[in-house]
């Protein structure tokens, strides 16, 4: 039996986020992708982290989000999408979300989203870079994925 | 209204048939309220499952990374523990090369973090932060110093359970886990909800180190021994490449 997953709390930045470098850059001369996370009032989620992955590219990154709930990866700019896993204090598990670099057309994955929802999962193409914001709650809530 | 009515707001009856799943929308855990996703969950389709996830070379820890206790000029203050156990699948396979890394308060229950206020001291010589590599047999062992509990503002005379943060990265993106280990025996069980919204008892069990007297070191440091089993690992995995 699987261990359960706990919240990452509000200090994972002790662990998570140190001295090695900065982590948010998937490839150094990707693409900016800034966002921000927000909670289901509306208010940005300021403890937060995202982490990405180009799973076809091999090639990971992670963003706390700032006081303002932003947080800004560099994704590469050959990628189709990233995978993305967002942590939170108040997320008892991390959520699994996907952001597509550009409007894929035909793609497995977003087909299988209702077509009123597809649109939270494609990053909006902003003059310096992609931008995708994350809302946890509501009407206009990021599809979350479920294995 | 009595302590025990209150609580029973806090902390919900066990319910066996979540299994190993957290119950995401925990009322007792106030923060859940506005963050926790309230729209269906979309299944991915079956093939993502074998997702693989990202590996963590040699390069992303040094061994001094594993002794919380030698961060720094003098000893921390506090009970000095080894924390050891192996990281599996749930087939039961060793996941080697897993990146292990954890976070805690320091004896007192007080983080290294401009966030935490609790008015415990804050100890100069201990960080708090600790990572490695699983070996060949899935082994990971962290030498540090037990957590103190800690208040938090959830609900009136709320404290945690003492703890230990862990993230863990398996072989497959979707066994990815971030976690808490907890003290064999705390008193705070009962009345904690984060610990609690994992409600089939037997799974929350599973969050609890044992102590383990055979690997305690004589005069110098107890130990406590906790597994941690990702999620299915899948026969048809792919195979692990170095990312960069």
């Amino acid at each position: 039996m699987k261990t359960p997953s706990q919240t990452v709390g509000p200090y994972y930045t002790i662990g998570l986020v140190r001295d090695r470098g900065d982590q948010s850059r998937l490839a150094d001369d990707g693409i900016p992708l800034v966002g921000t996370l927000f909670d289901g009032q509306g208010e940005p989620i300021s403890d937060g982290l995202i982490e990405a992955w180009d799973a076809a590219g091999g090639r990971w990154g992670r963003s706390g989000t700032d006081a303002d709930g932003r947080f800004a990866l560099r994704v590469p700019a050959d990628a189709s999408h990233v995978e993305v896993y967002v942590f939170a204090r108040g997320l008892l598990r991390h959520q699994w979300t996907r952001i597509y670099l550009d409007d894929p057309g035909d793609d497995p994955v977003l087909g299988s989203v209702d077509p009123s929802r597809r649109g939270t999962l494609i990053a909006q193409r902003e003059s310096d870079g992609l931008r995708f914001d994350i809302h946890m709650q509501g009407d206009d809530a990021t599809v979350f994925f479920v294995h | 209204m009595t302590v025990a009515d209150g609580l029973s707001e806090i902390v919900l009856p066990d319910d066996p048939s979540l299994g190993p799943e957290v119950q995401i929308d925990y009322p007792g855990y106030r923060s859940t309220r506005w963050r926790a996703p309230n729209q269906p969950l979309v299944s991915v389709p079956e093939e993502l499952h074998s997702l693989a996830g990202p590996v963590f070379g040699e390069d992303t820890v040094c061994s001094a990374d594993a002794d919380l206790t030698r961060q720094h000029d003098g000893e921390p203050i506090g009970e000095r523990i080894i924390v050891h156990g192996r990281v599996l699948d749930t087939d039961g396979r060793p996941l080697r090369g897993a990146l292990v890394e954890i976070w805690q308060a320091n004896a007192c229950g007080r983080y290294r973090h401009d966030v935490d206020q609790h008015p415990a001291p804050l100890d100069p010589n201990f960080s708090g932060a600790g990572r490695c590599l699983t070996d060949d047999d899935g082994r990971y062992e962290f030498i540090t110093i037990k957590p103190g509990a800690y208040p938090w503002g959830n609900h009136e005379n709320a404290w945690r359970p003492a703890h230990i943060h862990f993230s863990l990265f398996g072989r497959l993106f979707t066994q990815r886990l971030v976690t808490q280990m907890y003290f064999p025996g705390d008193p705070l069980f009962p009345f904690d909800p984060i610990f609690n919204s994992v409600r089939d008892p037997k799974s929350r069990a599973l969050l609890v180190s044992r102590f383990d007297l055979a690997e305690t070191v004589p005069d110098w440091a107890l130990a406590f021994e906790w597994d941690i089993v990702l999620g299915r690992g899948g026969s048809d995995a792919t195979p692990i490449e170095e990312h960069e």
